[in-house]
Formats: structure tokens, sequence, C-alpha cells
């Protein structure tokens, strides 16, 4: 027979279809990286939102000083006057990321700036994601369904809205790490070489300096683990994957210093203590059950099973003991209301007052995952047949993930790569199976589909490039009888294992012929409905950078870039060292685009200090005066919507501010600042309310703008319209009063101010204030 | 300190000094223009020499207060007179410290180069620009206050020679004046104030005046700007301007008040700075306007075949001591600004800034030359402070020469264009795709040697000895599948034949078809025999070998049953029995031909896993 020939002909063919796969991989990395372009092309090439501003400052504090004085820098820029001590609170992944990627840049004499580098950071790494998604499905189950995640992970709208170019955020590198320690630990768990379980410890490394969902990977693999042994399917492939990384891996991940000693301390990592020695156990148990004969055994495992469960028990009641004696039972807080939904309202309000900390709602799973949410199951049904130690992996992974996206909106980023995972794969079958129906149907196939049928194994390989089939299906229909035989290929055989138990059930799986086009055409408009609803989510909903706000209006497009106005005021136009306050929303920007030290900001890793910043806006004027003063604050920073109608502003954050406040000095209640249970501003309005420290400066003057003092967030007219400031100066507001900062007048001449203070609170203010005065400051 | 200054130049005019050279102006005409934030003096004399002797410079005198603001002097002379004027001759002017001279004033010498005779006389056209000059009074305001300026100027000619006749007309923006010096001989129209003529003046000659008057026009200052023009030789002028701009007028005080500012923009912060207008050259592109934060959406961009016109609004209105800083960038066509001459290239492109409405302190203009640009000369206008610098940009191995100049105190007036001259040959722009190319090169070239060479750090150790077994292993392994499923195949063969002879019954045919087989089938169990025996002999093949060993087993037991049934059949065939007879015969062989064939194909399956 013409072996050789066939032989260089299916090599050949191998590398075609090698070839095809890497440029469907670029294509899709490609288009990882320009779908998230939109932000860029629609505003401006600018960091975007909140955290990022402060990840962008780390970039250039790292790129500016080196990274020995970034591991040392306490930043007195913020948290005045107890400062922050950056080098070991921030995981420092992202910023040395792109501090590299800047110092290489900048070494090869391309002249990019930190922000330049510092946007683009995120579609880079949402391109290597796809990768690494295509890298872990594919040893799951084969490179067709690995081709499909990649192409779907790459716009999941769900990924896009925090990896947008600008959203320089920890989740921007840290899902391509979680992917790519999943990878790597499938890629052990399928060889057992020790050489991918080190680089698996070096990418849970990476994952640990770059995000705090590190926890999840050290929780989720320990619970795959265990599964496995549970399930009987213990080999030394899966100690090989799992101890190494243990080891391994709580050495490295305790090199950094915002994890230190939590590495081993907090029970986040319990589990995989546990699990490491459970699996020394097991592992002790088999290669006993090995030497001894099967009597022996037995004898023996009565004997061990009488100690062990003594010593277990023990050392349990001892760790356990020692576990319930601390408060938050050694969970942080974050993680608890992971475990306990409700956890975070109870007790922790700044948690609880942080939006994307809430659960979910419905149409937030169609919006951010699509028509994945329908696919997944079938995906999990796919898994089953055959059930691997791998596919058994992302099975735990979608349900664990799914669980916690169900009770935190921000983990849907977690949730979203294993759904394309399962949803690749879930395409990929059912596209396996219908074109090889129609394969088998076409009259022109027939010959060969005979000749296939009569050979006991045929190609295994088919499966490989369905996703070039989705794409151009014709030419795949023509392609495939000659990429017979391919079983030859003696290196894929590993990979291929799950695809070639497919050829008994292939006789038995042919659909009708029309059946399956009419499926291969529904399939093909499911996707591109995938893919029209991913592109609108990425041009629409999820590039606008949220420090410029846009909005159409009969005249054309109008600009709202209050905030940097107001940052470049402050930067440009006070002292150096000057304080300002503001709720810690803003705090991070204001370092970084004002250079101006704050009193507290998005850390929020003092919440007594936030609670006073709190109760300094619910407080009145006089008493606010005394404890911002008591803060060296120089000037206060509101935001306002009230006139352009900006819903996010703090008038209506301003009941997080009374309740975490209130959490701390109890002066400050609630109740006081609702009427019947209801937060208003009109003239049904408390008291307290109206004359609280935020009320007055949102509203200082805005009877003038349209005589009515209408608000046009609350839509409503104010209650309290015609008031002066006592304490405060107006020093600038922004173009479109979304931004009012004030100035702290300086204390007043004492005899003159003493008249003058008890006739305006004659006359001006009921008798809460002037108990208010004494008592509602913290500070005396 | 203008009442300081009374004193001291009534004293200096006591001092009658003795006259340097023997020229008389015979007629002085000075207009000041004071309509925007820097003052503009032109001053129009006629000068005679009524001595004997060939004079060869005129000397301007200013007193110190105002020399300080001093940023541009300029004298020039238009040849001819009436209509048939000619165009105008400038001449160098320079500072000088002639001996004898009273202190505190500082002499400028315009030099002629032709001097002036006996008797002949001379027009000589002055314009002196001072920047700063305008103080705020008061110097702090609300935002509802009206900015108002103080101008202190003398009312007769300072000059170190006698003045017959002369005449002084202030021009004042067109608002409040709030008062000014009344001494004999002045008038005011409108917003002009004149004062003269006076005559016969001695030297030295000096009678203060101080204007007080409205000026809302904006004190738009940069502290620095710092312009960087790139030059590409792929057609490209890349020209980034840094302003650092504070408004120079009275300081704002109090409140700021946004309402108040939208309401009556006009009343409530008249003198503050709304938009500035960037005058920049024709066929302009790729232009930016931002800060460090990121882009200022306040711009407005029209133009024509001429010019184009950039309005840049600050991200907020500047009062009086506020503070901005941006950032405006531009390209050009490189074949506007870029010329040739001698073998030599030259860069011929402005030197301050387009704003026109801005005054600067300290002008920094970097040209960035291509890379390999040699024997670099500036020539300019006026007089500049030169440096060198080296710029690494994309691709650069040298990097880049870089021409500074930097210059203090710089007025519209400057706005001129300077010369780089240099030398770059045509063939160094092709260094850069060169490098690309080869680097692209050697990268794929590393690639393939990569990917052909072995690695492998030591080829006897064991681990790559087992590696290579292996693959042995793995080949005979898939041979032998080969040959089963050959086997298996042929197998199938028979049965077809079976069938056929079911259907035709002729028993010639099967027996050849049987005949045929059987050969292939000894081939192919030839063909095993070495396979086997090198699997036993390779010890990785310990763990494949039995399910190896079990399927040829089967399969050669299979084979048997197969030809067993095969006989079976065509016997009964050859003895004529009946359909039912001969399945009854087969069956039970049928089953075990199942069973086994069943087998064989699990154990196919099971090799194909290990």
């Amino acid at each position: 027979m013409a072996a050789s020939e066939t032989s260089k002909e299916t090599i050949l063919r191998y590398a075609f279809g090698n070839v095809l796969s890497f440029f469907i991989l670029v294509l899709i990395g490609v288009l990882a990286f320009s779908i998230r372009l939109f932000s860029v092309i629609k505003y401006e090439s600018v960091i975007h939102e909140f955290d990022p501003y402060f990840n962008y400052r780390v970039t250039q504090y790292l790129t500016k000083n080196g990274i020995y004085d970034f591991w040392n820098w306490f930043d007195d820029r913020t948290w005045y006057p107890l400062g922050r001590v950056i080098g070991g609170t921030v995981y420092p992944g992202l910023t040395l990321t792109a501090g590299t990627i800047w110092w290489l840049l900048s070494s090869l004499n391309i002249p990019l700036s930190v922000e330049t580098v510092c946007v683009f950071t995120a579609p880079i790494f949402s391109a290597f994601a796809s990768w690494a998604t295509y890298l872990l499905t594919k040893e799951v189950k084969g490179a067709g369904a690995g081709l499909m995640a990649a192409a779907l992970l790459a716009m999941v709208p769900s990924y896009i809205s925090r990896s947008v170019a600008g959203s320089y955020d920890n989740e921007a590198v840290a899902i391509f790490a979680l992917i790519f320690t999943f990878y790597l630990y499938i890629k052990t768990l399928n060889t057992g070489s020790l050489f991918y379980a080190t680089l698996n410890a070096i990418a849970y490394f990476y994952m640990v300096c770059s995000w705090g969902g590190y926890t999840f990977i050290i929780n989720l693999i320990p619970m795959h683990v265990l599964l496995c042994i549970v399930t009987g399917r213990y080999s030394s492939r899966l100690y090989i994957a799992y101890a190494p990384l243990v080891v391994l891996g709580t050495l490295l991940a305790s090199l950094v210093p915002v994890v230190g000693f939590n590495a081993v301390m907090t029970s986040e990592h319990f589990a995989s203590f546990l699990v490491f020695i459970i699996i020394h156990v097991v592992a002790l148990v088999y290669y006993i059950k090995g030497i001894l004969s099967p009597k022996m055994f037995k004898v023996a495992v009565t004997f061990v099973v009488s100690i062990g469960v003594v010593v277990c028990g023990a050392v349990l009641a001892v760790l356990i003991a020692l576990v319930a004696s601390s408060p938050t039972k050694g969970w942080s807080g974050r993680s608890l209301s992971l475990l306990d939904p409700t956890y975070a309202s109870k007790y922790i309000p700044i948690i609880a007052s942080v939006s994307e900390h809430q659960p979910p709602t419905w149409p937030s799973y169609f919006m951010d995952i699509n028509v994945l949410a329908f696919l997944v199951p079938a995906g999990i049904i796919a898994c089953f047949s055959p059930l691997s130690d791998a596919s058994s992996f992302v099975i735990l992974y979608i349900v664990t993930s799914v669980y916690f996206s169900g009770v935190m909106v921000r983990l849907m980023l977690v949730l979203a790569p294993a759904a394309c995972i399962m949803s690749g794969i879930a395409l990929s079958a059912a596209f396996d199976v219908f074109t090889r129906s129609i394969k088998f149907q076409l009259p022109g196939a027939t010959e060969n589909s005979e000749r296939d049928a009569g050979e006991t194994s045929s190609n295994s390989v088919v499966a490989q490039n369905d996703v070039a089939k989705t794409e151009k299906n014709e030419d795949a229909v023509k392609e495939r009888p000659s990429k017979k035989n391919r079983k030859k290929e003696k290196e894929k055989e590993n990979v291929e294992k799950p695809s070639v138990k497919s050829q008994i059930k292939k006789k038995l799986l042919i659909l009708p012929l029309e059946a399956s086009i009419i499926a291969i055409f529904l399939l093909v408009l499911l996707g591109a409905f995938y893919v029209v609803h991913c592109v609108w989510a990425a041009a629409e909903a999820y590039s606008a950078p949220s420090i410029v706000l846009t909005s159409h209006s009969h005249d054309g497009l109008h600009v709202f870039d209050d905030f940097r106005e107001a940052y470049a005021w402050l930067s440009h136009n006070t002292e150096v060292d000057d304080k300002v306050a503001s709720w810690w929303d803003y705090g991070y920007q204001t370092t970084a685009m004002a250079n101006r030290t704050v009193i507290v900001d998005n850390n929020t890793w003092n919440n007594t200090h936030i609670a006073t910043v709190g109760t300094a806006m619910s407080s009145p004027e006089k008493a606010a005066w005394e404890i911002f003063n008591s803060l060296d604050v120089k000037y206060v920073l509101v935001v306002f919507g009230g006139l352009v109608g900006y819903p996010s502003d703090d008038i209506n954050k301003f009941l997080w501010m009374v309740r975490i406040g209130g959490g701390v000095f109890p002066h400050i209640k609630e109740p006081d600042y609702l009427r019947d249970g209801q937060y208003r501003i009109d003239s049904q309005a408390t008291p307290t309310m109206l004359n609280c420290l935020m009320y007055k400066l949102s509203y200082y003057r805005f009877v003038e703008t349209d005589g009515k003092a209408f608000d046009r967030v609350r839509r409503t007219e104010i209650g309290k319209k015609y008031f002066k400031l006592t304490h405060f100066e107006e020093v600038f507001t922004t173009h479109h009063w979304m931004v009012r900062i004030y100035k702290l007048k300086p204390p007043k001449n004492r005899i003159r101010g003493r008249a003058k203070k008890s006739k305006s609170k004659a006359s001006s203010t009921t008798g809460t204030k002037r108990i208010g005065t004494k008592k509602k400051n913290p500070w005396h | 300190m203008g009442l300081r200054f009374d004193l001291l130049l009534f004293t200096i005019a006591l001092l009658s000094v003795p006259v340097l050279s023997d020229l008389i102006l015979s007629r002085v005409d000075r207009r000041i223009d004071l309509t925007s934030q820097v003052v503009r003096t032109t001053s129009t004399l006629k000068v005679e020499n009524a001595g004997s002797d060939l004079v060869s410079e005129v000397l301007l005198a200013f007193p110190d207060s105002q020399a300080k603001h001093l940023a541009y002097l300029s004298a020039s002379s238009t040849e001819g007179k009436g209509k048939a004027k000619g165009s105008a001759v400038s001449f160098p002017v320079e500072i000088v410290h002639p001996k004898g001279m009273p202190p505190a004033l500082t002499f400028y010498s315009v030099s002629l180069p032709k001097g002036l005779g006996k008797g002949d006389s001379l027009t000589l056209d002055v314009l002196v620009v001072f920047k700063g000059a305008l103080q705020p009074f008061p110097e702090k305001i609300t935002q509802a206050d009206i900015q108002l300026v103080v101008f202190y100027e003398t009312a007769y000619y300072l000059s170190p020679y006698a003045v017959k006749v002369q005449s002084l007309s202030v021009k004042l923006p067109d608002a409040r004046i709030e008062s000014f010096t009344k001494i004999e001989n002045t008038k005011i129209h409108g917003s002009e104030i004149k004062y003269g003529p006076y005559e016969n003046l001695p030297p030295f000659s000096y009678s203060p005046i101080v204007v007080h008057f409205e000026a809302n026009q904006p004190f738009a200052i940069a502290q620095e700007l710092v312009r960087e023009i790139e030059i590409s030789h792929w057609g490209n002028v890349q020209v980034t301007e840094h302003y650092n701009l504070v408004h120079g007028g009275a300081q704002s005080k109090g409140e700021f008040s946004r309402l108040d500012f939208q309401a009556r923009p006009h009343v409530r912060g008249a003198s503050a700075i709304r938009h500035l207008v960037a005058k920049l050259p024709p066929r302009v592109h790729s232009i930016y306007y931002r800060d460090e934060i990121g882009n200022i959406s306040t711009s407005n961009l029209w133009g024509d075949h001429k010019k184009t016109e950039m309005v840049i609004e600050p991200r907020y209105p500047m009062f009086g001591g506020w503070r901005t800083a941006f950032t405006i960038g531009y390209s050009l066509p490189l074949q506007d600004f870029l010329f040739q001459s001698d073998g030599k290239r030259y860069v011929n492109i402005s030197f301050g800034s387009p704003v026109n409405e801005v005054v600067i302190d300290t002008l920094i203009v970097k040209v960035v030359l291509p890379e390999g640009s040699a024997d670099i000369s500036v020539s300019a206008p006026f007089p500049v402070k030169q440096g060198q610098e080296t710029k690494f940009s994309h691709l650069d191995l040298v990097g880049r020469p870089v021409v500074v100049l930097e210059k203090t105190n710089v007025v519209p007036e400057h706005n001129q264009h300077f010369q780089v001259y240099y030398k770059f040959s045509s063939l160094s722009m092709l260094t850069e795709p060169l490098m690309l190319i080869s680097g692209f090169f050697f990268l794929f070239v590393t690639c393939i040697v990569y990917m052909h060479a072995d690695l492998s750090i030591s080829k006897s150790s064991p681990s790559y000895l087992a590696k290579l077994q292996w693959d042995e292993v793995q080949a005979a392994v898939q041979q032998v599948r080969n040959i089963i499923n050959r086997c298996l195949m042929i197998h199938d063969k028979l049965e077809a034949s079976l069938r056929d002879l079911s259907r035709t019954g002729d028993v010639q045919a099967c027996k050849s078809a049987r005949k045929a087989f059987d050969g292939l089938l000894k081939d192919l169990s030839k063909d095993l025999k070495p396979l086997l025996a090198s699997l036993q002999t390779s010890p990785q093949a310990a763990q494949i070998l039995p399910k190896v060993e079990e399927l040829v087993g089967k399969e050669r037991d299979l084979q048997e049953r197969m030809m067993a049934k095969h006989s079976t059949v065509v016997d009964s065939y050859e003895k004529k029995s009946s359909g039912r007879e001969i399945e009854n015969r087969v069956a039970l062989q049928q089953q075990k031909i199942t069973a086994l064939r069943q087998e064989v194909d699990d154990l196919l399956d099971l090799i194909d896993e290990i």
C-alpha cells in the first residue's frame, strides 16, 4: 500500500490544520483586543472610573521611582493623617505588569506614555485570556471546542465590562491568570508532568499578585482533588498536579506583601491544607495496598482507621476551637459575605454600600453572558460524556462560579470564562453531530463514508476543525474526506482521547439531513445574535469612562467633562499640601488627577475614618466645620447632579454616609434623616436633613438657577431654598454644577464671631442644631 | 513708584549732561497702544545731524523701570518720501552703556550703516513692545469687580538729544478711564488721550504721567512654553506645545460663583480668560488639545486654504491668578517647511506661539532633527540662547539631535521665522525599515532553527532513551493496529463473499476469493511477527505488551473461526443444503465471531487509550 504517500499527505493536512487554527487564534486575539477599543474611539484614551486611577497612580510611581521605592512606598497623600502603606496593601500584579511593559517599550526607545500603556493593558490581556481559554478547553474537550470557547470569551460582555481599554483594574490581568492557572492544572493532571506543575505554581503566584480572587483558585482546586479522590479517580498524576501547587504556591504567595502570612493563617486557605493532608493519606493507602496482599491490607486498614479516627478527631477539635475563637472565624469580611450573602448588609455597611457587591438581577445574567446562559446546561451534559478528570473540573468550576455570581455582581466575571468554556464545548459537540450527519448523507461523500464505516477506526480529528466549519461550511465539507487516517499522528493521542470514543457512537448519532442543516443554521443564527449583542454591549453599555459623560440631544452630542474640570482646577489653583475632603468614592480620582491629599479613598481600610467624614457630611454646618478643621481640611468637594440630572451624586449616596457615620458615632441616627421611613429632600424632609452639610453644600444658591430649585434627579423641588453658608465659601463650581468645591472659612475673630454666631443661630435654625453643635462633634 | 522716578529724573534733567553728538530730533510722534496686555509704543523720530561729523549711531533711552519690561525693540526707516515709499530698512539695535550718562537709564543704540552726514536727516520708526508694563490696581478684585490697570509713562520723549517738536497719543481700550494725569495741552478724544505738541525741550526732559483705566482683556501669560518641533523626513512635521498658563491680571479674591458667571458673564467675570485663539498654518492636521488628565473637549476648529484657526477653551474660565496647563499638538506637511540650499537642508518655521493673546515668560523651542543629521546651525532674527540635546524615539540607536533655543520675554512680535540648517543623506531614511526587516528576518530564522534543532541536553540520558524507545513502541503498536484493522477488513470481505454466495450460488468465485484472502492473511501474520518480537524485547512495552498479545491472539482466534464458518458455509453450498440448515449450522459459530469481534474492537480502543 502507498503508506508513505498517505502519511506524507496526513502530515501536510495536519500542518495545514495547525496553521489554520493558529490563524484563527490570532484573529480571536485581534477580535478580543479590538472589540475593547470602542471606549478609545468613542471617547478618548483615558483611564476609567475610580480604582483604575489608583492603579495608574501607583504605576506612575513605580515607573518613576523604581521597584524598591515602590515596595517601601508610604503614601501620605491619602487617608490624612494616617497615610497608607501602598507597597504592603496593594496587589502588585497589574502594576508590575504594566510597569514592565512600559519599561520594555521605553528601553526599545518606543516613547509611549505610562497612561497609554495602562489604557491598553486590559485589551492585551483579554487577548491572552482568550488564548488561555483555548488551551484550557483544548485540554478538556479538544481543539474544536477550544477555538469555539476562545472566540466566545473574546467577546463575552461580562468580561468586556471589566477590560475595555482604559479599565485598568486588577481583574483585567487576573482573569487571564485565573484561566491560565486552571489550564496548567488540567495540563498537569492530564500529563502528570512536574514541569507543568511548577509552571502552575508560578501562574498561581501571578494570580496571587494580581487579585484577591486567587482564593477562588485555592479553594476550587482542592475541591476538585477531593472530588477525584472521593470518586476513586486518584492517580499519581493527580498527586503531581496538586502537591507541588500547594507547597510552591503557598511559599510564593506568602512572598506577596499584601498576602504574607495570610497564606497560611486565614481560613480561606484552610481547605487546601486539609486536602493536602488527605491526598497524602490516600497516596499512602494506595502505596500500602500495592505492597500488601489483600488480606493483610484489610487488617492494616482496620488498625489504622481505628487509631486514625481518634487522632483526626483530636486535631479537628483543636482546629475548630482555634478558628472559632476568632470573631470572624478567620474569614475576611468579603469572603464571609460570599458564604453568607446577608452578612455584609448586617454588619459591614461599607461593603454593602458598593453597588458591585450587591446580588445580581436576572436581566444582568442575560446582559452579561447572553446566550451562553442557555448553552451552559448543554455543555455540562457534554462534559459528562465521557466524564474525565478535566471535564469534572470544569463542571465543578461552573457550578461554584454560578453560586458566587449569584451572591455578588462583581463575580459574574468569574462565571464568564466558565460559561464560555461550557458553551464552547456544547456548540462544538452540536456542530460535530450535525456536520457528521450531513457528511454521511451528502451524495458526494457517500462512498467515502461507506469506506469510513468499513474501516473500524476512522478519523478522530474531525472535531478539531469544527470552528473552521462554522465559519466556512462548504470548505470544511470538501476537506473532510481527505482528513482521515489522522490517527497515525501519534503525538496527539493524549489530547484526542475523548473524541476517540465518539467513533462508536458515530454510527448511532446520524440525524436526518434536513434537520441537521436547519439546526446548523439555527446555531449560526444564535452565534450571530450573540456577536451582535456583544458588540452592542461593548459599544454602548460598557465603554463609557464614567469621568466623561455624554448625552445626545437634538443639537448633537453634549459632553459633560465636569469631573476633570474640577480636578484640574484643584490641581492648578490650590496649594500642594491642601487637604480635600470628599466622600470616599472620589478619593482615588482626587489623588490621581488633582494630586491633592484626601481624607478617605476607595481603599476603605479604615471604617472609623470614613465614618468621621460621613458624620461631618451629615452634621450641621458648624459641627462639620469643626470636624473638618480638626482634620486640617481646607476644601470640601461634593458631587451634585440636580442641575443636569446625573443620578449617582452625593445626595443619592447620602444615606450610606449617615449609616456608616452612625455605625461609629451613635449620635447620627438614620431615622432623623428619614420622613416616615422615606428618604426625601423636598419640603417634607426632616429638619436634620435640611440642615446637614451635604444638603447645604449641594443646594447652595441652587434656587437662583431656575427660581424654583427643581432637582432633576429627585424630580422634586427642594425643601429649603434660601440659605447662607456661614463656615464655608464656594470657591469653584463646574460648568454643569456636577462638582462643587467649598473652602473652609478661617475661624472668626472671637468677640465679633460670638455675637454674630448667636444671632444667626437664633434666627436661622431650629433647636436641634444648637444641641448638635455641642454634642455632635466626635472629636470633643 | 511713579513719584520716586519723578524726583530722580527731575534731578537728571537738571544735570545738564554733555551732549553725545550733535543730533537733534526735529520731530517726535509717539503712539502708545494699550488695548492689549502688551504695551506697543510706535515712535517716529526725525533725526537731524546738526554737527559736522558723520554720525553712525542713534541712542534711544529708557528709564530702568521701563527697560525691565522691554521685550522687543526694532528700528527701521522707510527710504524715499511721500507716496514713493520704498521698503522698510531695519537697523541693528544693541544695548550700550555709554559713559557719562545719568544713572537709572538704559540705552539702546541704533547703528546706521550708511551714517548720517552733516545736515542730513532721517526718519526713524521705532517699535518698542513692553511686556507686563500694565499693573493691575487694585491688585485683588472680587468676581463682580472690574479690572483696573495703571500705566506709567513720560509725556515728554526721554532722549539724550534735544527735541524740537513732539506729541504723544495714548490709545486705550474702549472702556472706562478711571483717571489720567493732566498737564498742559492734554486732550481726550473718546478712548484716546493726546499730549502735546510740546516744543523745544532739552535733552532728558521728563514729565511723568499715569493712566488708570479699565482693562478687561485677558492677561494670559505663559510662564513657560515648550515647543517641540519634530522633523520626519517621511513627510511630517509634528509640533507639540506645552503651555503653563496663568492669568496675570488682578488676583481674584473671595467666592467664585458659577451662577453669577453663567447668569451675567460680562459683569461677573469680565476679565476672565474664556478662550484663546491659535492661528495655525494651513493644511495642518491631526490636531489635539489635552492636558495631563486627558483630552479637553472644549475646542473648536475651522480653516480655509490660508489659515486654520483653533479656538481653545481652558477647562475652566480663568480668573485673576488662576493657573492651568495644557498641551496642543498638530502635524504639518513637510514640504511647507523644509527646503534645500547649497547641499544643506533647512527648516523654516515660526518661532513663537500660534496663540497671539499670550505673552511668554520663558519660551523653549526644541527642533528635533532626524537621526543622523550633522552640521547643524541656527539662524534666528533675534538673539536666543542655544543648546543641544539628544532625544531617543522609535527605533533610534544613537538618538536624534535636538536644537534647543531659549528666549525669555516673548511677545507676539517675536513670532518670526527662524531657520535650522543641517545635512542629512536621504539614504539614512532607509536604515529604520531595514532594521525592522532584518529584525523580523532573524526572528524567523531563529524560530526555524529552534524548530529543527534537537535541544535535548544529553543524548545518552535514560529519560531521552526511554522517550526514543517509547516512540518506537508506539510506532510498533500503531503498525500492529493497522495490520489488525486490515485483517478485520478482510473478514468483512469474507462475509461479503458469503453474502454473494447466498445471492448467486457461485461456489467457485467464493472459493477463489477465499484463496486470495488466505494469502493476504498469511502475509499479514508474517508482517505481524517481527513487530511482536520487537515489542517483546523493548522494556518500555511491558505495560502494553499483554494487551497487544491478547489482541493478536483474539484476532487469530477470530480468523480461525471465520475460516471455519466460511468452510462450513461453502461446504454446505456444495452439498446443496437448504438455507435454514446452513443457518443452523453456522449460528453457533456466528455468535462466537460476533463476541470475538466485539472483544477485538474493545481491545483496539484500550490500546488506543494507552
